[in-house]
Parts: C-alpha cells; sequence; structure tokens
C-alpha cells in the first residue's frame, strides 16, 4: 500500500498549533472533516475512539513518530492524513521522546488488513532517516505530500 | 544490522553459545501484528541478551524493533519463524511463543485496533 492510498493530500498538516496529545488529534480529525473525508458529525465520536486507543498504549512508536489511528464504523474505506509538529508533543511514546511527525489512521471495522499494510508502508519508509528528517523540517503541505510521492515511487534518495 | 530503534545493547555474547535455535509461531489474534502487539512483541524481545529475528516468506527482520516488525503486516493466520542466536535463545522463544499462544492478550480488547 502507498501512502497516495490512505492520505487525504487536503488534510496534510505542517504546522499543527496543537500542544497536547488530544489536541494534535483533535486538529487532524478536524483536517480530515475539513477535506471531507469524515463527516463533521463523526468526528467527536472518532477522536474519542483514538484516544480510548491510546489509552491501550501509545501509538509513538519512536523516532519522533506516533501512528494514532482507530477503526470506526463511519468510514468505508482507510482514510488517513499526515501532521507534523516541529517543537514537538509530548505524547508517552515508547522511547519516551516527544513527537513531531503524526500519521494518523481511520480504518472500517471490518478490514484490519488494510491497517497492517498502512502501517507496514509507514514503518518501512520511516525506517529511512533521511525521509523522517526530511518530513519533519517540511515548510508546508506541498512539501510533505511531494515527500510522500517520492516515497510512493522510489524511496527517498538522501 | 539495518537501522533500529535506539535498544539497550546486548552484550557480546561468548562466543561458545551462539546456537540459534527457532520455532514457529501463528498470528492467532484476529487484528494480526499491529502496533499493539508488535509493540509487546519488540518489548519481550529487547528483554534478552540474544538476536531474536522474524522471519516471514520473502522477508527477515529484527524482532526487537517495532519499525521493523510492522513491516511484516502479518495478518491473521500468517505463520512466522522465530530465530534466536545467543545465550539466552531457549527462554527467549519460550516467552516470544507465549505472547502469541495469547493473542497479545487482545481478544478482550479487540475493540481497540
Amino acid at each position: 500500500m502507498k501512502f497516495s492510498d490512505f492520505v487525504a493530500t487536503d488534510a496534510i498538516r505542517s504546522h499543527v498549533e496543537a500542544g497536547t496529545k488530544e489536541g494534535v488529534i483533535r486538529e487532524m480529525v478536524q483536517a480530515l472533516v475539513n477535506a471531507n473525508r469524515i463527516a463533521a458529525g463523526d468526528q467527536e465520536s472518532i477522536v474519542k475512539a483514538i484516544m480510548k486507543r491510546e489509552d491501550l498504549g501509545s501509538t509513538g512508536i519512536g523516532r519522533g513518530v506516533a501512528v494514532p489511528h482507530t477503526k470506526h464504523p463511519s468510514v468505508s474505506r482507510l482514510v488517513g492524513t499526515v501532521a507534523v509538529s516541529p517543537k514537538g508533543i509530548e505524547f508517552e511514546s515508547l522511547d519516551g521522546e516527544p513527537v513531531q511527525l503524526f500519521f494518523l489512521l481511520v480504518s472500517p471495522p471490518d478490514r484490519p488488513g488494510d491497517h497492517l499494510r498502512a502501517l507496514e508502508n509507514i514503518s518501512r519508509q520511516l525506517r529511512d532517516d533521511a525521509f523522517c528528517r526530511l518530513l519533519k523540517s517540511a515548510k508546508g503541505p506541498v512539501e510533505i505530500q511531494h515527500l510522500l510521492e517520492e516515497a510512493d515511487s522510489q524511496g527517498i534518495v538522501s | 544490522m539495518t537501522g533500529t530503534l535506539p535498544c539497550p545493547e546486548a552484550d557480546t555474547p561468548h562466543t561458545m553459545s551462539q546456537q540459534t535455535l527457532t520455532r514457529e509461531v501463528v498470528v492467532a489474534n484476529s487484528q494480526g501484528l499491529h502496533a499493539r502487539p508488535a509493540d509487546l512483541l519488540a518489548r519481550e524481545a529487547r528483554r534478552w541478551r540474544s538476536r531474536i529475528e522474524l522471519v516471514a516468506d520473502t522477508q527477515r527482520v529484527d524482532g526487537k524493533s517495532i519499525l521493523e516488525v510492522l513491516t511484516l503486516a502479518a495478518e491473521a493466520g500468517t505463520r512466522l519463524v522465530v530465530e534466536a542466536t545467543g545465550p539466552d535463545a531457549q527462554e527467549a522463544l519460550e516467552a516470544i511463543g507465549v505472547l502469541f499462544e495469547r493473542k497479545f492478550n487482545e481478544q478482550a480488547a479487540e475493540q481497540g485496533g
């Protein structure tokens, strides 16, 4: 699975305003609403479900990256977005470090395979330090979009 | 070695004890090896001095790295071979096998994602 298969480009944010875990999740879900990927009426329920998942164990997987996610019946296909907090947000991540780079995923309850393949793609690409670093320092959403496209086509050449 | 998360370096094992043992496991929880089980697995693997690798049909990854484990995208029903090399290989395989057998304690929290 490629980034372009699930990342809503209109919902990419390069400089989130939030400074808290719930704040950044809320901002990313709002971005998906604004991009017409999820209905405004489902926003609160999705934010709550993602926070509930975080309570089971942080999705901050290290390297300054988090993958907040949930299954939700309101979506019929996997949808996600990417956000960057240049200053970093405390996320109770597995290595204890603040998180700058967020991939948020909302998937239909009956498609666990798609969710796994999105995680697979994200984690595979993030093994590349240059890709991580470039995403975290992106000047704007378009730059993030281009980095994702480049990763989709060949991987970042550093 | 591939790039991995920082993890406590295992002591260099004594040359006498570089045995490699393997164990076949099946991903039995319905959601597959997603973020939470991958985290549990990598945490368990890091408790041991042995090198731990997971071998799937087409790839081999470092079991101590959640990022590497996630790249397997192992769905429910996937068979994997866990390979442990080092002085505590036997115990490591045992502990990791239990995680798979217990389905990573997932069934109660199935809705959690």
